[in-house]
């Protein structure tokens, strides 16, 4: 049978409803799917012309049984013809591809939401594993929303029953089928995903084109049977020109890496051990030995950041990635790269803590950690990317920074970061920034610890350089030769210079800019994932008219030259983090201000609404 | 290790740095230092092309009396350091000096997987069976019972033997020498250079500040033909003053024969490199019924981890092509907004 193609030709096309933006959010068993449903309908509103963000949310468990409340997966995403700046606060669409599912995500549909269920999935021994009293679908529990009852197992089996696939793998196209009927919801053009599927199917093109077929035959479904009276229509967003593509936070770091080695013109080397969440980055190192990158899978947390240590001093572009219980490990050996003064490059994709605390979910509670967590005074620069795709420059700009410095750079992601995704406008080479490093290879007049006069760092000499054979070490050296030393003069220079020389880095690092007006009632000051929430929080109270202000700082140590200035300008100051409040602690210690925390540990993102109604209720207060 | 000849004759005293050497007076270290400076000219790499690493500890002051390139790292930390800088810089001369403490102790960790690995770096591990820095606590490889500092009434613990951890790893290269014994603590290092894979010897040392005496009798020059088992590759296993005794394999054990009392030479087990069960049980022989075996148990060929690293990046080059940043952006989906 010819299944027709999913455009305008069917007879008598249903109305359209337009809408500005949708927030879905796709959750179903761990095993059912859903990441993959959820990132290439993504692709599909990329490729709408929508802007997006997107957040996917994974059980810690591999395989928790299947059908229970521990083994939910999540997918979400809010797409829209304005500009999007987070994955959304509360749903407009919810699949729920079992009784799980439902119950552990429909406290975030909105009122009235669009709710589509798997019927079939709402069997008793389903519900029983869902500890669900009665059927959801049938004691009216669900009347405040739109409930759609699709029969997406049945109907999956029903549009393969022609072909010999075992019943196992074909229930395992369901995924396709609900994303078929959701394509066609909001009118998302397929073929990105068949192409999609092709490709990932491609040594089975049985389950290709098995695949293929279920995800029409969920289109036609939509377009076909009146269970839906409309579709949606969502416009697509005006977005700077150019050639865009998704990209997650832990892809852009690791592309962001290769970029900053070519831009360095050495070879990149990591050294890590597996942990959630910054595994993927290592993962996709590894696949790129084409370009001179080196992966080392260490045989624990400190073996990856010493490995990285031992290849910077070869001089190579030295990078170890990690999460909060890995940068507990590493803290002895960056506190070495310190006093040494090599490069070096350390990620924290940051979870929820203390300790194992929650692997998978997010949190940005290691600020402090960064900033402090090392034995003696011992200064690093951090940078956290804003972003997803800011993971891209931040990579290049801690590479820069190490190399110009000569000094280990912490990188702050998160778990929001590394597995959220955006629409990425992607850069042209020949506008990345280069740092050629040069080492030293003159032996007249050379001390290992000789400092450039304009940024304080000192020579980096490579092994296998005739001449300069020098020793260092994790010792207290003097001020010029690099010998071990213990006067007591001389290690208090030596604590001021380092510390001067990470403090000058102010002069390399933007100055902090405000987004809306520069002075006023409120200035709401972030760091790191944050970004997004406040963005969309700011901007809706600007247009409402008041006073608010955003600051966010890429740049945490130093921090920006002009900020303190800039901090004085505001009467209030707000300060939204996903921990106890870290970034607060450090603007009332140095700048004598009286700026306030909103405090989120609950291993989620802000929503906007959050930020909202704490703006609001700032200003409205007279003090 | 490195095909790069050296440029002109060396000498000992280019090796040695204008720092004072700081150890105590008497201390083992001193002759092993004196060994080192004096093969390093030998081995035919130019000497920028040579690093030493170590970690924390006595021993771990070396690299700072060597003139060549030096990291002191960390505590227990020199494997790893050495691995990421040999893997990253495979042309150099990699080595690692550590301690029964900072090696066995808080590096055993380190220590066994660059022995799994087999990174083609020579690590020279100092064992006097204490810890001298920190003035005289118990040493993973101090005998049970050893009264210390941290142990007044004796040590609960049970020792391990360096050798039957390196070779329990599968380690390609396992040897062991003594601090005083010139010639061979020479020959072994040689022998270690010579080596592609990861080199382990095992230098057994004096210490007379806090642990004198810990190899009493072994190096003597009256008792040492007797407590001595010098191992020689092809060569039946032969000590004692009149060469009158010998090692000889039976139901699956080693046992000492004597050699005039109707044994003779063919009855002994010729000393097998290759071999890894003789190699672990020649590193647990019983100190108080065995002589001490000195010289390389284990010396096998296997492709260094760092040459297939090497090797997978050629490879990759080969098929893929160089890398192209441009092609790396513009990966996967994209979509063009005009």
């Amino acid at each position: 049978m010819a299944v027709p193609p999913p455009d305008a030709s069917a007879a008598v096309r249903k109305p359209r409803e337009e809408r500005e933006s949708v927030v879905i959010r796709f959750a179903g068993d761990s095993g059912d799917g859903m990441q993959v449903a959820g990132m290439q309908f993504t692709n599909e509103s990329a490729l709408a012309g929508n802007d997006l963000s997107t957040l996917p949310d994974f059980p810690a468990e591999i395989r928790a049984p299947a059908g229970t409340l521990a083994g939910v997966s999540g997918f979400q995403l809010n797409f829209s013809s304005r500009e999007v700046f987070t994955p959304g606060d509360d749903l407009d669409v919810l699949v729920a591809m079992n009784p799980a599912a439902l119950k552990m995500n429909v406290g975030d549909l909105k009122p009235n939401g669009i709710l589509i269920v798997d019927k079939e999935q709402f069997n008793e021994q389903n519900l029983k594993k869902a500890g669900a009293a009665a059927n959801p679908l049938e004691d009216g529990s669900l009347a405040a929303y739109q409930l759609f009852c699709v029969d997406i197992t049945k109907l999956t089996a029903t549009t393969l029953r022609d072909t010999n696939l075992p019943a196992r793998t074909v229930n395992r196209c369901k995924n396709f089928f609900a994303l078929g009927v959701v394509s066609w919801l909001f009118q998302r053009p397929i073929e990105a995903t068949e192409n999609w599927i092709d490709q990932r199917f491609k040594k089975q093109p049985d389950l290709a084109a098995a695949n293929k077929r279920v995800l029409r035959a969920g289109y036609n479904f939509g377009d076909t049977t009146e269970i839906f009276a409309s579709a949606f229509e969502i416009k697509p967003a005006r977005i700077a020109p150019g050639k865009y593509r998704n990209i997650t936070g832990n892809t852009a770091l690791a592309i962001g890496f290769v970029a900053a080695a070519q831009q360095a013109g050495r070879p990149l080397f990591l050294g890590s051990y597996p942990i959630t969440p910054a595994s993927d980055i290592l993962h996709e190192l590894a696949t790129f030995k084409n370009f001179n990158v080196v992966t080392f899978q260490a045989e624990d947390e400190i073996a990856g950041v010493g490995s990285a240590l031992g290849a910077a001093f070869g001089g190579a572009i030295a990078i170890t990635t990690t999460s909060g219980p890995g940068m507990c490990l590493k803290a002895e050996t960056i506190n070495l790269a310190v006093s040494v003064e090599l490069p070096l490059v350390i990620c924290d994709i940051q979870r929820g803590g203390p300790s194992t605390g929650l692997p998978t979910k997010t949190e940005q509670a290691d600020l402090l950690m960064a900033m402090y967590g090392r034995n003696s005074d011992s200064p690093v620069p951090i940078i956290a990317p804003s972003t997803p795709a800011d993971c891209f420059f931040a990579a290049l700009d801690a590479v820069r920074l190490a190399v110009k410095y000569m000094t280990p750079v912490i990188v702050l992601s998160d778990g929001y970061l590394a597995n959220g995704a955006e629409p990425w406008l992607i850069p042209k080479v020949s506008d990345l920034p280069q740092f050629p490093v040069t080492f030293r290879t003159d032996p007249v007049g050379f001390f290992p610890y000789l400092r450039d006069e304009q940024t304080l760092s000192r020579p980096w000499v490579v092994p296998g350089t005739p001449n300069l054979e020098h020793r260092i070490g994790g010792l207290e050296k003097e001020y010029l030769s690099g010998n071990v030393s213990y006067v007591p003069s001389n290690h208090e220079q030596m604590v001021r210079v380092r510390a001067r020389k990470i403090a000058g880095m102010v002069a390399d690092i933007p100055p902090a800019e405000v987004q809306g007006p520069t002075s006023g009632d409120l200035l709401v000051v972030g760091w790191g994932s944050t970004y997004g929430a406040i963005a969309a929080a700011v901007k809706q109270a600007q247009e409402e008219g008041k006073s608010v202000s955003q600051l966010h700082l890429r740049y945490l140590n130093p921090l920006p030259a002009n900020l303190g200035e800039v901090l004085k300008r505001f009467k209030k100051i707000l300060v939204p983090e996903m921990n106890m409040g870290q970034l607060v602690r450090l603007l009332r210690a140095e700048y004598l201000v009286d700026a306030i925390g909103l405090n989120k540990i609950q291993g989620l993102p802000f929503k906007v609404s959050e930020i909202t109604n704490r703006i609001n209720r700032m200003l409205e207060a007279r003090n | 290790m490195s095909t790069v000849a050296a440029p002109s004759k060396q000498q000992r005293k280019d090796y040695v740095t204008d720092q004072d050497v700081r150890w105590c007076p008497g201390c083992g270290d001193y002759a092993i230092l004196a060994q080192v400076q004096k093969v390093m000219p030998e081995l035919g790499v130019p000497r920028e092309n040579i690093v030493f690493i170590s970690g924390i500890g006595c021993s771990s002051r070396f690299p700072y009396y060597m003139n060549t390139y030096g990291f002191h790292s960390i505590h227990g930390r020199a494997p790893a350091i050495a691995s990421g800088l040999k893997v990253a810089r495979p042309d150099l001369s990699v080595w690692v000096v550590t301690g029964d403490g900072d090696g066995l102790s808080i590096g055993g960790n380190h220590l066994i997987h660059i022995l799994r690995r087999n990174i083609n770096v020579n690590i020279l591990l100092f064992n006097n069976r204490i810890y001298g820095l920190t003035k005289g606590q118990y040493s993973p490889t101090s005998e049970q019972g050893k009264v210390t500092k941290s142990t007044p009434i004796g040590s609960p613990d049970y020792p391990f033997n360096p050798l039957s951890v390196a070779l329990g790893t599968d380690a390609t290269f396992v040897a062991r020498t003594i601090d005083v014994e010139a010639k061979h603590l020479q020959e072994t290092i040689r022998r270690a250079h010579e080596h592609q894979g990861t080199s382990f010897i095992e230098i057994l040392q004096d210490y007379n500040l806090f642990n004198d005496g810990a190899f009493a009798g072994l190096t003597e020059k009256d008792t040492k033909a007797e407590t001595q088992l010098v191992l020689e590759q092809g060569k039946p296993r032969i000590f004692g003053k009149n060469r009158d005794k010998g090692i000889r394999m039976s139901g699956g054990k080693l046992e000492v024969v004597g050699l005039s009392g109707g044994y003779s030479e063919t009855d002994l087990v010729q000393h097998d490199e290759t071999d890894p069960h003789l190699a672990f049980l020649l590193s647990t022989l019983p100190p108080a019924a065995f002589p001490t075996p000195v010289g390389v148990l284990r010396c096998v060929e296997r492709t260094p981890y760092d040459e297939i690293v090497a090797e997978q990046m050629r490879k990759a080059v080969e098929t893929q092509g160089p890398g192209d940043l441009a092609t790396l952006l513009n990966r996967g989906d994209t979509w063009v907004v005009s």
